[in-house]
């Protein structure tokens, strides 16, 4: 474990005791008050912790304060989390590869229990006991052999003035069974604010006088523009400003477009509706064209990016072959808030904004760069966001509402709507896979050959494109070949949930299931055999994949005959730090389907929050299905779906149950946002094939005639 | 503009506004009451659902003009301080992540259980289908709908209990 970190304590005027936990390198040194993570006790006993990270919905804002309050030793309702604004001193403040958790893991018990430990030298001192024969309960510190109690808010003083505890001699808890409120089912900690409607999100941001904005930039991606009937727009109603800005040749910045502000945003989208734009279009990238250049490129060889063995020679050797083809579409974040940012230029010349940002330091980076203000006088708040997914960690949105903000020098709300949101995205891309497995004549694969299609610039592949070299199952058969190709595109692109695994699993997964069937094999003893063994270093821990793999066939009674139309099938995966498998149960009627259960293993390490670990792996679920329903498709270089009614999310109908089964091991913990959603795609297909014999070999699912 | 004279969650409100707008931006840009979210802006999602004489209403396709002399609640007016049935079920089998659909979920819910008092599964389905949660809280929304139903008849026997 990495201790280098050390504690800071201090008093405030109001008589509260802070804890920091500082981190030698950062911002941070012995004398500037300057911690990563800090906890304030109130002489009324409250507790607050001040979280660096923002919150998207996946729990982190609920899981913190758990482990502090864990630690310390306090009830849980005393505990309240306070966000933090971005700023250097916090170190890394970003949603996004499932690392809030294992990021935060040690500085959150190292100030709980460091804390605690401050809190029973204080006692200790003032009764003339020694410090271990102490103990704390719930708030208190006590001492058995004398029978004393003292509430931790009648020794703040008294700790204040103590050295703060050396972090290598803390005792951190780590283990499931020496937690008491870790592991339980939680409610989050926003609640009270959501279901009584008021103000988190960054649309729910009001100041005294705000206008408020729409952008609208050239459908086409990367298009330039010509003219727009400014004048005349502002003159309709509600109107106060109506501009063409310019923008900046960075295709992931500002991009060139009108802005149209008013009293409300209903005036200023009706006004836009009046909106006449020339455009210089720029490219015309097309769905069509791709799938022909893919058809092209099959033929061809590609790239090698990996060769283990001789594939040719084992495929040529092989008892047989299993050859299938699978090709997944451009699909779209589809956050339910849309993206908005508010800005203000104060009359100082510091920049201030209010922003739904999984990256914000990236945001106030970009517009530092665009606009030329230094950024030590830009100040980012952060608002809680309505979804994530990835989406938010580019910073088009924070941009524009700077540069319309410093126009109007007003505060204003940038809010795109549903068509800007779908229209503008930057999208999870597109691939194909063509896989050819080679069997021996005891049904193992002698030979895995991949040929994998994707999307790039300049030959090469974009954010969200590109699939590493490593993956499995390289390492798992002794002949491994993987070769890439790549269609030229402008489309925008990057991470979405999972990126790459929440794609290519389900093709990897599929396929795997008509190799397991060509070779007559049961689906649960063909990947469990495949996991068994490895060729140099294995390209995932196989103990624990196979154990999640194992848990969730055993839930679901792997092996039961589902009965007439029913079907299970199962997959397995492992990313960003997490093992999930899932086992899906599906009934059919014809082409029909309802996915009825879903039974998932899950190895995250201890879990924090039981109510938030389920949420996410039940919300992966859905999340799977839906995307397995959904396409964005491109014609004259724009997206065609641009609201909900052709980009159509799943509804509740559809949604299956989901019984999530956690495997507690005193593993660091990892986090839940991703794991969970790149198996449950090929769970779900598979169930599918067993159910109707029809295999999904292209999504969306419609395109092998399924609904849902 | 046009003088408008809204009753919104019990209380009368007046307000300037431009002859079309829809409820929606009446609530948010108007009065503040930013409970109600935009999501779409074509009645697809069903984030900005509002109840209208208790029954659940897309607030971004009805104009505000249209509503006057009817009773409106939001989100902020379900209850005075989140006490309703759905809003404790709802907290108790910790519904959101995001938490951006949720209005209009529990609105909706709130209604439902206005009309069926146990809703099974299918009615569950039926009555929900106009609100999209991107998350995939779909799961928690049925069992959180049964809770509620559970706490609105705990509600019911308790009053009449009083009553006697």
């Amino acid at each position: 474990m990495k201790r280098r970190a050390f504690l800071q304590v201090s008093l405030l005027a109001s008589g509260a005791l802070l804890i920091g936990v500082a981190r030698p390198g950062a911002a941070a040194s012995h004398r500037r008050w300057a911690p990563n993570l800090y906890v304030r006790i109130d002489p009324d006993g409250a507790v607050t912790i001040v979280s660096k990270n923002p919150e998207a919905g996946q729990g982190v804002k609920t899981a913190f304060p758990m482990v502090v309050a864990e630690c310390l030793d306090v009830p849980w309702q005393s505990v309240t989390v306070e966000q933090a604004p971005l700023d250097d001193r916090y170190g890394r403040q970003v949603v996004g590869g499932s690392r809030g958790t294992p990021d935060g893991w040690d500085d959150l018990r190292i100030a709980g229990s460091g804390a605690r430990q401050l809190l029973i030298a204080a006692a200790a001192q003032q009764w003339g006991v020694p410090a271990d024969e102490c103990s704390t309960e719930q708030g208190a510190v006590r001492h058995a052999l004398s029978g004393r109690s003292a509430p931790y808010n009648t020794l703040l003083e008294t700790a204040a003035a103590l050295p703060p505890p050396d972090v290598s001699e803390l005792q951190l808890k780590s283990r499931p069974e020496e937690f008491q409120l870790l592991g339980t089912f939680v409610p989050g900690v926003d609640n009270p604010k959501i279901l009584t409607g008021q103000p988190l999100f960054g649309c729910d941001t009001r100041l005294d006088g705000m206008l408020y904005a729409v952008y609208q930039k050239c459908p086409a991606f990367g298009g330039r523009l010509r003219s727009a009937n400014v004048e005349q727009i502002r003159q309709l109603p509600g109107v106060t400003h109506a501009f063409v800005v310019e923008g900046t040749d960075n295709l992931d910045g500002l991009l060139p477009g009108v802005a149209v502000v008013a009293e409300t945003w209903w005036q200023a989208n009706e006004a836009r509706k009046q909106l006449q734009v020339e455009w210089d279009q720029g490219h015309a990238d097309a769905s069509q064209d791709y799938a022909k250049q893919a058809a092209a490129l099959t033929n061809r060889g590609g790239t090698t990016l990996r060769s283990d063995g001789d594939v040719e020679r084992a495929l040529a050797d092989a008892a047989q072959v299993v050859e299938a083809s699978y090709y997944y579409p451009f699909v779209s974040h589809a956050n339910l808030e849309p993206q908005n940012c508010t800005a203000l230029l104060h009359e100082s010349g510091r920049l201030e904004l209010w922003a739904p940002s999984q990256n914000p330091k990236g945001g106030r980076q970009l517009i530092a760069e665009t606009l030329g203000i230094p950024e030590d006088r830009i100040h980012v708040n952060l608002t809680r966001i309505g979804g994530g997914f990835g989406r938010r960690l580019r910073h088009d949105f924070m941009v524009e509402a700077a540069w319309i903000a410093r126009e109007v020098r007003r505060p204003v709300q940038l809010q795109w709507t549903r068509e800007d949101d779908l229209g503008h995205d930057f999208y999870r891309p597109a691939a194909w896979h063509r896989f050819r497995a080679g069997l021996g004549p005891d049904g193992r694969m002698t030979a895995f050959d991949h040929h994998f299609i994707t999307f790039g610039r300049d030959g090469q592949p974009v954010s969200g494109a590109d699939l590493s070299p490593g993956h499995y199952p390289a390492g798992l058969v002794p002949n491994f070949r993987l070769r890439q190709s790549v269609i030229e595109t402008r489309v925008p692109t990057g991470p979405w949930r999972s990126p790459g695994h929440s794609a290519y699993c389900w093709a990897y997964q599929s396929f795997f299931d008509e190799v397991a069937l060509a070779a007559e094999r049961d689906q649960l003893e063909f990947r469990l055999d495949l996991l068994s063994r490895s060729y140099g270093e294995p390209p995932l821990d196989l103990a624990r994949t196979s154990g999640t793999l194992r848990v969730a066939a055993e839930k679901a009674g792997w092996g039961r005959d589902p009965g007439a139309n029913r079907g299970l099938g199962m997959a397995f995966h492992f990313d960003h730090g997490g093992f999930v498998s899932h086992v899906a149960e599906v009934v059919a009627d014809g082409k029909h389907v309802r996915v009825e259960k879903v039974w998932s293993g899950i190895d995250v390490g201890p879990v924090i929050n039981l109510s938030g670990a389920r949420n996410q792996v039940e919300g992966c679920v859905v999340d799977a299905l839906s995307t397995a329903g959904l396409e964005i498709t491109f014609a004259d270089g724009a997206a065609e779906q641009r609201n909900f009614d052709r980009y159509s999310l799943l509804r509740i109908g559809p949604a299956p149950e989901v019984e999530c089964h956690f495997i507690q091991t005193d593993n660091p913990p990892s986090g839940l946002g991703e794991p969970p959603i790149a198996p449950a795609t090929p769970a779900i297909m598979n169930a599918i094939f067993a159910a109707t014999g029809v295999r999904v070999r292209e999504l969306p699912l419609s395109r092998a005639g399924i609904t849902v | 503009m046009t003088r408008l004279t809204l009753s919104i969650n019990g209380k009368s409100r007046s307000i300037d506004a431009p002859d079309d707008m829809p409820l929606l931006w009446v609530l948010r840009d108007k009065l503040n009451l930013v409970g109600t979210k935009y999501g779409c802006g074509i009645g697809a999602c069903g984030s900005c659902t509002v109840l209208v004489d208790g029954n659940p209403m897309q607030s971004c396709l009805i104009k505000a003009q249209a509503l006057q002399g009817k009773r409106i609640t939001t989100i902020e007016g379900l209850s005075p301080d989140a006490s309703h049935p759905v809003q404790r079920a709802w907290n108790d089998e910790d519904v959101p992540q995001c938490g951006y659909c949720q209005a209009g979920q529990i609105l909706t819910a709130a209604a439902l259980l206005e009309r069926n008092a146990e809703p099974d599964d299918a009615a569950i389905d039926g009555a929900m289908s106009g609100v999209l949660c991107r998350c995939g809280t779909y799961p928690r929304i049925r069992k959180a709908i049964k809770r509620a139903a559970r706490y609105a008849a705990t509600e019911r026997t308790a009053a009449a209990g009083d009553g006697r």
